[in-house]
Formats: structure tokens, sequence, C-alpha cells
């Protein structure tokens, strides 16, 4: 197996767990690290397709690299939002559950 | 076509991303109630400059290239403006001016009164919408458009909860949580297909690009997770809450213009990335889901108590709308998706969705600001107190409708003439009975604000002049689209509103409506004048009844978090398999 074999399997992993999750856990902020959990997954992909250099055939192939760094930046600023979100959210109801008030009347 | 060097007119490009951006940190730094001159001064100059692009558009007759920095793709990043890119530009400027004027009513901060932080944020947000929706229209590789989709995401969550409410939070963290899902679908998509192909620039990927795995599962996954941010259903999870919570001025540039810019991408991805991927069973399928979309939609519209949640379940009908056109466009000779009257019909039904929707939601918002409340049952009277909001109201739900001449007629004829062309007479029906829903709801609200008052109207707050005619305006506007047709689309599509067979189709559509309305209805649309209405009510009007509730549980289900999740990855399965399925051997 090679290096980038190993770390493609990895990626899946974690792109596998964070989708998990992002499903089954009902706490946002448990979301929220699923969701990174996710991203750093196809991060992890990307970083050893650079280590493929599938643009010429180069050693290693730079610019996925600095796509992968706007990306992580990106998701950064994602996951700062949503905190700041979710922070407001528990300061204004003192929960943080994501579930809709039940209907009222019917 | 030459698109490796930069054109005369795409100096242009650059700037109108930059401009909204420029204006927007602007504001950031002067600060406090300077931030609305701002907005003031860039929306006229943004304006201009989406003018200037499409007289430069017309004139080089060709798509507008910027190369930034000058360096050519693949190593370099280029802006490109083509005809649809160019189109919705225009339209999201003037839909974004008509938005402004509304909205100093709501969010302007008059002398002597301190500026409040919803007001402070509301601008900024209106140029960032605008900033992120003008570079997702001109980006010209996946990866600037990853940055756009999220910049376009950052900038919405928050005008969601701008009211600051613990609902609307809730609201904007569903949306965010649920968008995020979305574009981490969308970046896999994309690190795939640099993966297969080393490079992300449209048009060199499009050459580039085979009928094979990894392009199919790029696509199913970019395609999933872009319907998510869409809200096409079932993964419509955060839109009836958001667009239904936030204030008016907020819902409009929601709801008109911020769906747009995924769905955009997905017009992208399929007419101008992958087109030979596309199968026809995987157009059915956005097909499907769209028609899905319009009669759930259309159908849980109609069972609202209050005017916004109407208004926001009619977005999620109307969302189904715009994907009707992925079916139509589809060449089964040549296995592939063809530019053509589809597409333009389809790309037609957005500018004008836009506009009418925004429109609505103005008018929606001028109800409930005028009124205190917008329990549609309650409405009574409110065409004489607000004659030109309900004016705008009801000419934007015609244009909706489809009903001639308007811009949304025109698109529904494209696209009937598409279905036409290619035998798929199912997507006639679809058409047609979509704005028999559309008129349902419009003939719904239109009653109830006819009705006549026994005791004087009560209103709370005068509503701004400017503001109606804000709406106005751009519901009007709305209709005049059907002026395309003296222009760059064929002539012939445009026939006597008052021939046998437009007059049949027009009075077929409201009547259907009407009867769906009566059918529907939460409060029994007639009910007034009768007293003991419960007691006479119909066998038919139980069945209607029975079966709007049966269409407003299973939509509360699907709009549960563990559904829609799991939604979102069957789709992308699904849009997998349906790839492989229609493929050429």
């Amino acid at each position: 197996m090679t290096v980038e074999t190993l770390f493609a399997l990895c990626a899946c992993a974690l792109v596998g767990i964070g989708l998990y999750g992002l499903i089954v856990q009902p706490h946002p902020l448990r979301k929220l690290v699923a969701f990174n959990i996710m991203g750093s997954g196809v991060f992890v992909l990307f970083g050893a397709l650079a280590m493929r250099g599938a643009a010429a055939g180069m050693a290693a192939d730079p610019v996925p690299q600095a796509l992968l760094i706007t990306a992580i930046v990106v998701a950064f600023a994602a996951t700062a939002v949503t905190v700041a979100l979710l922070l407001r959210l528990i300061e204004s109801t003192a929960t943080a559950s994501l579930a809709d008030e039940p209907p009222s009347g019917d | 076509m030459e698109l490796w060097t930069s054109t005369h007119g795409g100096a242009l490009l650059a700037p109108a991303v930059l401009l909204p951006f420029v204006g927007m940190l602007l504001g950031l730094l002067l600060g406090g109630r300077q931030v609305q001159r701002v907005a003031f001064v860039f929306m006229p100059l943004g304006l201009a400059l989406a003018v200037g692009i499409t007289v430069a558009w017309l004139r080089e007759g060709q798509t507008l290239v910027y190369l930034l920095g000058g360096w050519a793709p693949p190593l370099g990043i280029a802006l490109r403006a083509d005809g649809p890119a160019v189109a919705m530009l225009l339209a999201v400027a003037g839909v974004v001016c008509g938005i402004g004027i509304y909205a100093r009513a709501d969010f302007g901060t008059p002398l002597g009164v301190k500026e409040s932080r919803a007001a402070f944020s509301y601008w900024l947000l209106l140029m960032a919408v605008w900033g992120a929706l003008n570079l997702v229209f001109v980006s010209g590789d996946l990866f600037t458009l990853y940055v756009a989709l999220e910049l376009l995401t950052f900038a919405g969550v928050p005008l969601v909860c701008l009211a600051g409410s613990g609902e609307t939070l809730r609201a904007a963290l569903r949306y965010m949580l649920f968008a995020l899902c979305g574009s981490v679908l969308y970046l896999l998509g994309a690190v795939l297909l640099y993966g297969g192909y080393g490079t992300l620039d449209i048009p060199l990927l499009a050459d580039a690009v085979q009928p094979e795995p990894i392009a199919r599962t790029a696509l199913a996954l970019m395609t999933a997770g872009l319907l998510a941010k869409t809200a096409l259903f079932p993964l419509h999870i955060w839109l009836p809450p958001a667009h239904g919570g936030a204030p008016a001025a907020a819902s409009a540039v929601l709801s008109a213009l911020v769906i747009k810019g995924s769905w955009f991408l997905v017009v992208r991805l399929w007419f101008d990335v992958m087109p030979g991927v596309v199968t026809l069973p995987s157009a059915q399928l956005l097909g499907v889901l769209g028609a899905m979309a319009i009669v759930i939609g259309s159908v849980v519209a109609l069972r609202q108590e209050r005017l916004k949640l109407l208004v926001a379940y009619s977005t999620m009908a109307q969302i189904g709308y715009l994907f009707l056109m992925f079916p139509l466009a589809f060449d089964a000779t040549g296995n592939t998706l063809m530019h053509g009257a589809a597409l333009t019909g389809g790309l037609l039904q957005a500018v004008s969705h836009a506009t009418a929707k925004a429109a609505m939601f103005m008018a929606a918002g001028l109800i409930y600001a005028a009124l205190g409340h917008d329990r549609i049952a309650d409405l009574a009277g409110v065409a004489r107190a607000l004659p030109v909001t309900v004016l705008a109201f009801v000419l934007a739900g015609i244009a909706l409708m489809g009903v001639v001449p308007s811009g949304a007629y025109l698109a529904k004829k494209l696209l009937l003439d598409a279905a036409d062309g290619s035998g798929q007479w199912w997507w006639t029906i679809v058409l047609q009975g979509g704005a028999v829903f559309t008129a349902g709801y419009v003939v719904l609200v239109l009653v109830n604000v006819l009705r006549r008052r026994s005791a004087a109207l009560i209103l709370v707050k005068r509503v701004s002049r400017r503001s109606e005619f804000a709406a106005l305006v751009l519901a009007v506007g709305s209709l005049l689209l059907a002026l395309a047709a003296l222009g760059p689309l064929p002539g012939h599509l445009v026939s006597n509103p008052l021939a046998h067979k437009e007059l049949a189709t027009t009075v077929l559509v409201l009547m259907g409506g009407a009867l769906l309305a009566l059918g529907l209805s939460r409060a029994p649309l007639l009910a007034v004048a009768r007293s003991a209405a419960g007691a006479n009510e119909g066998r038919l009007r139980h069945a209607a009844v029975a079966i709007g509730t049966a269409f407003e549980h299973a939509d509360r289900l699907v709009r549960r978090w563990p559904f829609a999740s799991i939604a979102l990855l069957t789709l992308a399965a699904a849009f997998g398999g349906l790839l492989l399925v229609g493929a050429p051997k």
C-alpha cells in the first residue's frame, strides 16, 4: 500500500465519522465538531491528491496546497460563525436544542 | 470563442465583485448611521456597473473574460460573464436596489434616533450578499465558486436572525449547519474532480471530463450538496422558519436572491461543466423533486395561518419550478444537456421569481407592519387601507402565476415548447398545474384582503409610501420582463392575451386556484357570511382538508433533522446511481 492510498483511506474514515455524527448527534455543538471532522477528511484527501501530483506529473502538486489553505480558512470562519450563533441561542433561550417548538393548537 | 485572454469589457467584472465588498468594509469602518448612506451610494454605482457589463456583453457579442493578474488558467484564475451570468448580474442589481429603497423604512436611522445593531448589520449584510452573488455569477472555476458560495451563506445566515429572538436564532443555526453539510459535499466533489482531471477551471474541465466513475461521483455529491443549500424538496428543512421568521426586508433578500446563488451553481455544473456526464434519468430526478416541491410547497402554503409563512412556502414551491428545466433541456440524441430554449426559460423564471418574490415579501412585510399581525383570516379591510401594497402583492402573484403578459409567462411558454419538442408531455401537466397552485394562494390572500370589515380597521403604524412603491415597482418589473420577447427572445412566443386559447388558460388557472383555495384554506374561505360554517361544510371540503393536513404532517416529518440529513445522502446516492443507469455504453 502506498502512502497516498493510506491517506485516502484515512480521509474516507474521517468523512464517514463526520457524516455519522452530523446525522445522529442532536446537539448543535457536536454537529459542528462532526462537520469539522468531515471537513478534515476532505482536506486529507486533497493533500493526498497533491502528493500524487495529478496535474503535471511533478513530484508534488502545489495547487491543492494553495486551495487547501483557503478551504481551511473558510471552514474556520464557518465554525466561528456557528459557535457565535450557538452562544447567542443559549444566551436567549437557555437551551441549545435545534428542534422546533411543538406546533401550537392542533 | 476566446477564453484565455482578457476581453475589453472583462475589466468591469472585477469591480462588479469588489464594489459591494468595498461598500461593506467602508460601512464597517465609518459605522453607525453612515452605513445606510454608504449603501445608498454603492447601490446606484453597482447598478450602473451591471448595466455597463450588459452593454459591454451585447457590444462584444461574446463571453467577457478577465484574467486576474494576467495569469491564464490552469495556474491563474479567470472571471467570466456569459449570457446567463450577465442576466443574473443585472437582475440582482435591480432587485437589490429595490429592496434597499424598501428597507429604508425598516432599517433607516433618522436623525435623532439611536442607531440599532439590526439596522447596522442589515446594510452590511445586504452589500455582502450582493458581492457574493456577483462572485458566484462570474467565477470561472469551481474552487472560487466554493468560496463565493460560502460567503453567500455567511452573509445570508445572520440575515435570518436580525430580530435576535430565540426562534430566529434557532432557524439561523439550522440553516447554517445544514448549509455546511451541503458545502462539505460540494468541496468533496470539487476535490475529486481536481484529483481526476488536474484542473478546476470550468472550460478546461468541460473539455477534460468524461462520463466515468469519478466524474459521476463528483457530480452526484456536488448536486446533492447544492440542493441542500437551495432548499429543494425534501431538503427544505431550514427554509420556512428562516424565510418566514426574518424581517421582511431580509426575507426578500433571502428568498429572492440568496437561494438563486446555489441554484445558479447547479445550472453551471450541469450545463457548462459536465453536460456530457448527465443522463436523462438523473435530469428527470431533478424535475421530479421540483414537481414534488411545487405540490407539497403549494398545499402547505394554502394551509398556513400567517401571510409571511404562506409566502415562505410559496418560495419552496417556486424553487421546484426552477428545476423543471433540467429534464426539458436534455437532448436524447446527443445524450447531453443543451443550452437552448429550456435554459433560457429557466433563467427567465429565476429572474421573474427574484423580482416578484421580493415584491411579495415586501407587501407581506408592509401588511404586517401596518396591522401588527399577519394572520390571513384577519386581513379583512386591508385592500381599502393599503391599496398600493395589495396591488403590489396581487401583481407579484400574477407574475408568479405566469399569466400573460409576464416574464414567467414567457418562461412557461419556452418550457412548454421544450416539453412538446422533446415529447415529455408529463412536464406540461406539471407546468400548468404549478400555475394553478400559485393561483390558489394568490386567490386565498386576495379574497381575505378584499373582504368587508364590520369594525374599523386599526392600523398600528403608517407604512412608508416609498416602501409601498418599491414593492409595486418590482412587481411591475416582473410583469414587464415579458418585454424581453422584443429583444433577445423569438417574437412568436407572445400571443395576444385576449386570444381564445390564452383567455381560456387564464380562466382555467384562476378557477382551479379558486377551487384549491376553497378546499384547502385553513379558515373556510367564504364562511364569514354564514354563521355556523362548520356544520354545513361539504364532504369535498372535508376530504380536501384531510389531504391538506396529511401534507402538513409530511412536511413536518421531512423537516426533521435525521430525515433531512439521510435524505441528503440518499439523494447523493440516487444521483450517482441514475448517472450510471442512463449512461451510453
